[in-house]
């Protein structure tokens, strides 16, 4: 219960940082992504912004035996760099491009603009549903 | 504030936003000993992940996005977003971003906020390939006045 409340929090955090940033605008993020036409930095800020207490807590956490509620670090331990986690970013930033919505700023976007958002929303689901389909996840 | 050149651009209001996000990712690192990936808490929340975080965590996180949303828009009086006018953009990159986020293991928030912070080399090669393929992908619909 106490996990779940604090999850609670943390994206309460994160959902009104996506809002406050700008990034829950598909058009604002479309426009980083637009080098070519009227280009907005603003996402840059939002990622600059952002690394600065997560740097100085990747420095707390190598000195913690265990996270603060629960009794383990459970962190993703792969180092290899491979074919899936290239052609996955590669289709990622694809999608990110043409709808200028990544998965944070969508499901933000459920309380901002539910019925313009709910297409993403659906397809996204839909393209992690058929991402496990494949023969390869069994 | 605004930046000469660039009309659009709101760095103070993006880079506090940002700190919250932070924020946000700490918390979860922290507190909770996980990364605060977006796509893989959906992913799990969903049932479409067997593996990762317990899912009442995936579940709490994900409701409270549009809940934080919600609150900045009520504080705010609003918050300004702008669709693309057709649905065929939403469905396609939506299913890209599902199905690439979960092959790639991760978006914005995992690669891009926790993993490059953290220095990993697969984020770092994920991070790089998915921001190079959003502005050529950008690029190509200007090109073909798309936008």
């Amino acid at each position: 219960m106490k996990q779940n409340l604090i999850a609670l929090a943390a994206g309460l955090l994160f959902g009104a940082g996506l809002a406050f940033s700008g990034m829950a605008d598909p058009a604002r993020v479309q426009g980083f992504l637009d080098l070519f036409g009227a280009w907005d930095p603003t996402l840059a800020f939002v990622m600059g912004g952002a690394m600065i207490p997560m740097a100085l807590a990747w420095m707390v956490q190598r000195r913690m035996a265990s996270p603060l509620a629960v009794s383990k670090f459970s962190l993703p331990g792969t180092t290899q760099l491979d074919r899936p986690l290239a052609v996955g970013a590669v289709l990622f930033g694809m999608g990110w491009g043409i709808a200028g919505l990544c998965p944070g700023p969508a499901i933000a976007d459920l309380a901002i603009a539910p019925t313009a958002v709910l297409p993403f929303v659906v397809a996204m689901v839909a393209g992690m549903a058929l991402h496990r389909m494949l023969p390869s996840q069994h | 504030m605004t930046l000469p050149g660039f009309p659009h651009v709101m760095p103070l209001e993006g880079f506090a936003g940002g700190l919250l996000i932070g924020l946000s990712a700490a918390v979860m690192l922290l507190g909770l000993g996980r990364i605060a990936g977006v796509s893989g808490m959906a992913a799990r929340a969903t049932g479409i992940a067997d593996t990762g975080a317990p899912r009442g965590l995936a579940i709490a996180f994900v409701v409270g996005l549009p809940l934080g949303a919600l609150v900045v828009s009520l504080l705010a009086g609003g918050v300004e977003v702008t669709f693309p006018s057709s649905i065929w953009p939403l469905v396609i990159g939506g299913l890209l971003v599902g199905f690439g986020t979960r092959l790639g293991s991760g978006c914005t928030s995992g690669h891009g906020v926790c993993g490059l912070s953290r220095l990993s080399r697969r984020s770092m090669v994920a991070t790089g390939l998915f921001m190079a393929s959003g502005f050529a992908t950008v690029a190509v619909l200007r090109m073909g006045g798309l936008l």
